[in-house]
This record gives structure tokens, sequence and C-alpha cells, in this order.
């Protein structure tokens, strides 16, 4: 079996890359939207409070696979024919952007009240407080949930063979006959359980060198679920 | 220096070299002293000087680094197998300090029972009494501490006073031969305070529980004990009745430590 | 393209009962083994005995970190091709469970380590056994405290439903796509679909933050 496996080891890493860089650009369009989202939620004016709150609502409260398969089967009778990969990235982005808002907010709202009253006491223009002084101050604590969420992009990646990407899902399924359902199925768990522990790692070092950055111990990256995010105090309980 | 006011047949409780280790911190190298039925001793020094450890040795809430505690004339933290004596396991250590119950600073009443099912709890789920029986000893002992008319209330709704007076009488109710109290009022508001300490004379006056006791309420110490033992980094500095420790301390540690101490008030 | 009313109205009763039989169904059950099952891996976790936390630990672990459809895939198919054989809606059920129920450890763990030290002192200076201590005393604490944190797995866990198209279970999802492949127009189908879930999980994250709000005081 040892040679069928070695056979079949490029199209697992091939499928396993396409996993990534869907994981990666969906990563990317989350991070923008979440940041979008997240900032715009803080606006003084009710109407756009309102209307982000509409919008996030909206995303968070319906499946990801109900918007991945209405991107690509209701889009394109309606007109709006997307790519796999522009699909993906959407759906993705605009699933993980949602739950990533109430990160931002959160950690935002975390930061000191006095580290607001200062900057108001130097003077400091909006932008300025919010480039220069807050954002840095809230990113340490975003890191953790971000980590959380990406882990839960990288699984939710493996439904993207419904949208017919040739992610490791979808090559899992093809290699069933060369080396047998259990076999494949179980090095699919593996290299997945290996990458997303891969990206657990990363996430802890970046967030250690990013508190220490703010002169702030580390919190531990967990893999939790999207639920926890509904509220900014977030984590199980 | 230690002062054995009882002998080994007698005393109910015997800390026999007793070693306590936190890691590398060596709390307590080598305790040894008894205490007699129906004593009541208090335990003073700084922080760090090893009573409230003692307490927490007997409570078996901590575990023994080394040497043997009796309770009775029988080992608490070892079991007797074959005329050696072994470390006990937790089943037997639970069984063996069932005659010992402790008060806290933090009273720890528990939120989700009412004020007499707090006090039922033991009684009945550990000796096995009957609801009911538990439940009129418990009305009298919530009458003795004052708390009778709160008897279905919730431990959130009473004032910190009020939680300690319950908590004294939760201990009560499984009987005990020793009371620990640790430091059961500095929690407390100090108009508080007061109603705690009439509990405690009250029960001082009218048993004759043994009762080791960690206070900085020197006044009440000296009411209430016959022993003041006076702590300083794991040793004995200093045991004797409340008139010689307070009035007329030998050692100048004992003497510096109730200066600061009693300045307070 | 504009809205068929006559199609939707068409699909909208199939839709509902898929809901209402498979989805909520799927949800109640699964989410009753995560509730379960999620304690007992909990109380593993925290055990003494390096033999049954270590490998509780990992399980949870890898159970977490790797994506439900793999899981369903080695399941319905995996097994089978090893002689177990499970009907696809069981496959859904238990995946989803076991799954929930490795989040639902964690949410126990915050919990339990939550409640202050003194409740458990407090237990041993009255002898309480260890049966009673979490009978009496802790758990019934560790519920109330968790019970947000719960709710918003269930919540999870109802909207990661549709992943059990993969195997083909009949749920309100599957059941969309098998209109729009039919009769190759998926609009009515999926928005319906979408807004019933809509319906359905917005009011309960509503109640939920409303809870947690409540329960924060």
């Amino acid at each position: 079996m040892l040679n069928e496996l070695l056979d079949a080891a490029p199209f697992f890493l091939r499928g396993a890359g396409t996993s990534l860089l869907y994981t990666a650009t969906g990563a990317v369009a989350a991070l923008v939207i979440s940041f979008i989202f997240g900032l715009m939620s803080m606006s003084p004016s009710i109407w756009v409070r309102g209307t982000v709150r509409v919008v996030v609502e909206f995303f968070r409260g319906t499946s990801l696979v109900i918007q991945l398969l209405w991107i690509f089967y209701v889009l394109p009778e309606l007109g709006i024919r997307f790519e796999p990969l522009a699909a993906a990235t959407i759906a993705l982005g605009l699933n993980f952007g949602a739950y990533g808002a109430e990160v931002v907010r959160g950690a935002v709202n975390a930061v000191p009240k006095a580290q607001w009253e200062a900057t108001v006491s130097l003077g400091l223009g909006k932008v300025h407080r919010m480039r220069r002084i807050i954002l840095p101050q809230a990113i340490p604590e975003m890191i953790p949930p971000f980590g959380n969420l990406l882990i839960q992009m990288l699984k939710s990646s493996s439904l993207l063979f419904l949208i017919a990407v040739t992610e490791l899902t979808y090559q899992v399924n093809q290699l069933r006959t060369d080396i047998g359902s259990l076999p494949a199925f179980i090095t699919a768990l593996i290299v997945y359980f290996v990458i997303a522990q891969g990206l657990i790692a990363f996430m802890r070092l970046w967030e250690k060198r990013a508190a220490a950055k703010v002169g702030r111990r580390p919190k531990p990256v967990d893999v939790t679920m999207q639920g926890t995010m509904a509220v900014p105090s977030g984590g199980a309980g | 220096m230690p002062s054995d006011t009882a002998t080994k047949t007698d005393a109910i409780i015997r800390f026999d070299d007793v070693v306590k280790k936190f890691g590398d911190k060596t709390v307590l190298a080598g305790m040894n002293f008894s205490v007699a039925p129906g004593e009541r001793v208090t335990l003073i020094g700084p922080s760090g000087s090893g009573k409230t450890t003692i307490l927490r040795l007997l409570m078996t809430l901590e575990k023994i680094t080394d040497g043997v505690i009796w309770v009775n004339g029988k080992p608490l933290t070892h079991e007797e197998k074959n005329g050696q004596l072994v470390p006990a396991s937790e089943k037997y250590s639970r069984e063996r300090a069932r005659t010992i119950g402790m008060v806290f600073q933090q009273f720890n009443l528990f939120p989700n029972m009412t004020v007499i099912e707090n006090v039922i709890e033991a009684p009945v789920s550990v000796l096995g009494k009957s609801k009911d029986e538990a439940r009129q000893h418990a009305l009298d002992l919530l009458d003795k501490v004052g708390m009778k008319d709160f008897a279905d209330g919730h431990p959130t709704q009473l004032s910190g006073g009020q939680q300690q007076r319950v908590a004294i009488a939760r201990a009560c109710a499984m009987g005990p031969d020793v009371l620990l109290l640790d430091e059961v009022t500095s929690a407390l508001d100090p108009e508080l305070v007061v109603d705690v300490l009439n509990v405690l004379r009250d029960i001082a006056e009218t048993t004759d529980i043994t009762m080791l006791i960690v206070t900085h309420e020197m006044h009440f110490a000296r009411d209430v004990s016959h022993r003041v033992m006076m702590f300083d980094q794991g040793l004995i500095v200093e045991d004797g009745t409340p008139e010689k420790i307070f009035n007329d301390p030998d050692h100048e540690r004992t003497r510096t430590f109730l200066r600061a101490v009693l300045e307070e008030r | 393209m504009t809205w068929r009313w006559d199609y939707a109205r068409d699909v909208l009763p199939d839709l509902l009962v898929a809901f209402l039989q498979f989805t909520l169904g799927i949800t109640l059950a699964a989410g009753v083994i995560a509730v379960v099952l999620g304690l007992v891996l909990a109380l593993g976790r925290r055990s003494d005995n390096a033999w049954v936390s270590r490998p509780t630990f990992w399980l949870i672990e890898f159970i977490r970190s790797t994506p439900i459809p793999i899981q369903l895939f080695f399941v319905y198919f995996g097994l089978a091709s090893a002689g177990i054989r499970l009907s696809a809606l069981v496959t859904g059920i238990l995946v989803l469970g076991v799954h929930y129920a490795c989040y639902m450890a964690e949410v126990y763990r915050a919990g339990i380590d939550a409640i202050p030290k003194g409740q458990w002192e407090a237990c041993t200076a009255l002898s309480l056994s260890p049966q009673r201590t979490w009978r009496a005393v802790i758990l019934p604490q560790v519920v109330r405290r968790i019970v947000p944190s719960a709710g918003n797995q269930i919540i999870a866990l109802f909207k990661e439903t549709p992943f059990l198209i993969v195997v083909g279970v009949g749920e309100m999802v599957y059941v969309a796509q098998q209109f729009g492949s039919a009769t190759f127009r998926f609009t009515e189908p999926l928005t319906i679909a979408g807004l019933i879930f809509l319906a359905a999980s917005y009011p309960t994250s509503v109640l939920m933050r409303r809870l947690e709000a409540r329960l924060a005081q």
C-alpha cells in the first residue's frame, strides 16, 4: 500500500496546496472585510451602524454552505457569473468577515478607556488616534480569535469541492479507488491536522511578538468555534 | 519550642515532625506539637509563617511532605497496614477528617443552594441522616447563630457577616470534634465582625469542641483561648497562655509582632 | 430574471418539512450528543491519570482541527469499506455530535476552571465525596455559567447541518439543491432556504445575547 500512497502523494499535495491557496485568499478578503465592518460598526451614525449590523447578521445567520451554493448557482441565473476562485473568496470573505467584524469591535473596545482619553488630551486627530495608538494595542487582542477563525476557514475550504474547486477533499474522493477509502480519508485527516497545528503554532508565535510590542503577555490560541465569536468578550465561557 | 500539653494517647491532634514544602519552598520544617481535647488554641504570626498551612494540612486541603499527623489517636495522613504507616488514600483521609470542620475566610457557601440546604448537605450525604432530622438540627444551629429567619434565603442575599455565621452553622452541623477557623473575620466589614465573634464565643462557652484559631483579633483570642502559639518562618517561636504571651512574652520576635498588630487597634 | 412566485410556492412546503424534520431534528439529536459527550471529554481531560488525560486532549484537538466533510466521508464511506455500514443520517448526527462535543469540552473546561477554589475546599472541609461534590455543588454552578456559550455552540451546530449534504442527507439545503438540479432553476429554492435559516437563527442569536447580558449581572 505504501507504493500507492507515494503515487498518490503529488495529488494530495496539489490538493493541499489548493486548499491553502483558497484559505489564504479567503483570509485576506475576510481580514479586510472584518476591519471595514468592524470599524463601521463603531460609527457615530446610527444609519451606518444599523446597515452594518444587518449585513453582519445576515452573513452570520445563514450557513456557509448556502452562501457558497447561492453565489455559484443563483447569481449566474441573475446574470452574474463568478469563477470558482472568485466565488470562494467572496463567500469565505463575507462569511468570516462578518464574524471577524465582532472580533475587531471587541478588541478595539477592550483597549482601556484611559488610552482614548490620553489621545484627546494630546489633541490627536481621529485617524491618527486609530492608526497609531488604538489599533496597535487592539491588534494583539485580535490575533487569538482571528487564529481560531483561520482554522475554521481551513476546515471550511473542505466544502469548496461543492463549487468545483479541486482542493484536498476533492482529491481525496478521487483517490479512494487507488488507495482504498479508509487510508485515503485517514491520510486526508492527518494532512489537515498537521496544517492546522502548523497554523496554530504560527499564530502563537505571531501573537507573542505582537503582544511584546505593546508590553503584554499573550493569551493561548485555541481551536474554538465561531459560535463563541458572537460576543466580544468571546471565548468559551 | 514545642510544648506537649498532652501525652500521645490523650492528644486530639498531634503533629509529628511534619514537613511541608511547596515546590522548593519549605514552609514547615519538622513541626511538632499537640493539642488536648477541648483546648482552644490561637495561632498568631506574620503571613507565610506556616500557621494557615497547619490548618490546611489538618483539613487535608494540602498534602503532607513528610512526617505524620495524628487525630484522635489514629493517623490522619497515613494508613496502618501490617504495622507499617503508608501514605493514606484519599478516601481514608476523607473519612478520618470527618471529625474536623473548617470555616474559611471567604465563607465559601454554595451559591446554588439555599441557606438551609447548605447546612444539611453534608449531614445528609455524608452522615446518612434523614432530611427531616438534618433540617431540624440545622434550624437549631441556624437559630444559635441568629440566622434562623434566613433559612430559605440565598447566600447571595446575605451580608458577609451573615454568610459567615451560616458557614459556622454548616461546619457545626457535622458535629466535629475539632473546629478550624482560618481568619474568619478578616474579609468582613468591621461592623460585622462582632456578631461573628460572639457566635464563636458562644460555641466556646457552650461546647467543648477543640478549636484552632488563626486570627488577628487579639481581644477575642485573649477571651476565648487557653493557649496562644506564635509562629514565624515555619517554627513555633513561643507557646503559652494568653496572659503570658500578650502581657509578658519571652521572645523579642513575639514582642515586635504583637506591637505591630496591636497598634492597629 | 424575475422572481417566480408560483415556483416559490411549490418548493416552500417541501423545504419547510425538510427543515423541521431533518435540520431541526439533526440539530437536536447531535446537540444532545454534544452536551453529554462534551462533559465526558472535559472530565477525561481533567483526569489525574495521564493515560486518560493526554489521549483525550489529542483526540479533542484532532477532531476539532479537521473538517467535518472529511469526517463525514470517513465515517460513511471509510467505515463502510471496513464493514461498518451506517445510514447517512446516523453518520451525520454522529459526526456533528462528536465534533461539537469536542467544542463543548472546551466550554465545560472554562466553566469548571471558573469555579472559585473555595467551593472545592468547602466540599473537602465537609467531607463530601467526589461524586457528591460534582453533583451537588460544582456541576450546578458550571451549568449556570456556561448556558450562553453552550447555546452559541448549538447555534453553530445548527448552521453546519447543511454540511451533511455531502453524504446525501435529505435536509433542507439538499432538497433545495434537488429542486434546482431538476428544474435548472436554483434561485427560488436556495433563496428560500437561506431565508428560513435566517428566520431561525437570527432571533435565537438575539435571545442568546440577551441571556448572556442578563447572566453577566
